[in-house]
């Protein structure tokens, strides 16, 4: 696969696999209305996914779509960050994963909305309104369990504690990174680095918490080298097309 | 069942549909604090194109009339229909009436 298609698949790989791991909140959250929340936030990911993945497919040239991406390739194929892909514990770590996460894609798809590649900007720019609410929301949460009861404030640091180590892979540059750039697609995601700092720490200090102790950073997710989580989350999501290739409703 | 007196406070939501038209009630949501009942209003009241503007209230703070006062507060305004404006000649072509 070219550089600039594996660009657009790690970008649908990053939200189809946040939007999974979303979707098994369903019918589980603490209140109805979190649910819906959660829900919501689940199908813009897999809106985006489907997008991204369809542009790979498209940029490739072999007949794949983003169905194909999605549901016909094995884990160490997939290029989402380890971020994503770790599993949802309570609430509080969903939420520190969607803190980090959402801050993240808000700034990325700020700066995409401006792309000279029409495509990546025009994905960006509907993206760039969804993750702004993302981001909105789970600020939002860590400040109430941050600030809330002893046992909340005790989650979100655990929470925070799990996820951390992931932070740093999401502004990792590489080939692949540097081509899309030159092509006019690309963001520099090294220098989104200081605002996205800027802005957890505003939330945090808000949220009464430390900022976590800077840990050894866990890496390799752009490359296919993933967590145990990964293949477990896959074997669900991708099921019904292993059982039955080509089915369609 | 949860314990309802663990469940957060309802807040009632209105919905502007469009500019010009008013808010109208379309349910209630749970949530902790004002914040938290906009943005469950959102999620649970706008995913689908519904409005362009939000408001919620909780709902501790709506004063309802009693059933029991129905009578006396809206049966006298039934044999009073000159208070409806029925009685003018509506010119032709006026179609929005």
């Amino acid at each position: 696969m070219d550089k600039i298609a594996t660009y657009a698949l790690r970008l649908g790989d990053d939200s189809l696999i946040l939007g999974q791991r979303l979707g098994e909140w369903c019918g589980h959250a603490p209140a109805l209305e979190v649910d819906l929340s959660l829900a919501n936030v689940a199908l813009d990911q897999v809106g985006q996914a489907t997008h991204f993945l369809n542009l790979a497919g498209e940029i490739e040239g072999e007949g794949r779509d983003g169905d194909a991406l999605a549901f016909r390739r094995d884990v160490m194929d997939f290029t989402n960050c380890l971020l994503v892909e770790q599993p949802n514990g309570d609430f509080a770590q969903t939420i520190a994963r969607q803190f980090l996460f959402s801050h993240y894609q808000a700034l990325l798809f700020e700066q995409m909305t401006a792309a000279k590649d029409t495509r990546f900007a025009a994905i960006a720019a509907k993206a760039a309104k969804e993750v702004a609410y993302h981001a909105t929301l789970a600020s939002d949460w860590v400040i109430r369990l941050g600030d809330g009861t002893e046992e909340s404030k005790a989650r979100m640091i655990a929470g925070f504690d799990w996820m951390w180590r992931f932070a740093d892979e999401l502004f990792l540059m590489d080939d692949v990174d540097v081509a899309a750039i030159a092509a006019g697609a690309g963001v520099d995601k090294a220098a989104l680095r200081a605002a996205w700092d800027a802005r957890i720490d505003t939330v945090l200090a808000e949220a009464t918490l430390a900022r976590p102790a800077p840990r050894r950073a866990t890496t390799g997710g752009r490359a296919g080298r993933h967590s145990e989580h990964l293949g477990h989350l896959l074997s669900d999501m991708q099921f019904l097309q292993r059982a039955y290739p080509g089915a369609t409703w | 069942m949860s314990d309802p007196s663990k469940e957060w406070p309802l807040w009632e939501v209105f919905v502007r549909g469009k500019g010009g038209l008013s808010h109208r009630h379309v349910g209630s949501v749970h949530a902790t604090d004002a914040k938290m009942a906009l943005e469950h209003a959102r999620d649970t009241y706008t995913r689908r194109m519904e409005g362009i503007s939000l408001w919620v209230l909780p709902s501790a703070q709506i004063v309802a009339s009693d059933p029991g006062d129905a009578g006396a507060l809206f049966e006298p305004a039934e044999d009073k229909v000159y208070r409806h404006p029925t009685f003018y000649k509506i010119p032709d072509g006026i179609t929005h009436i």
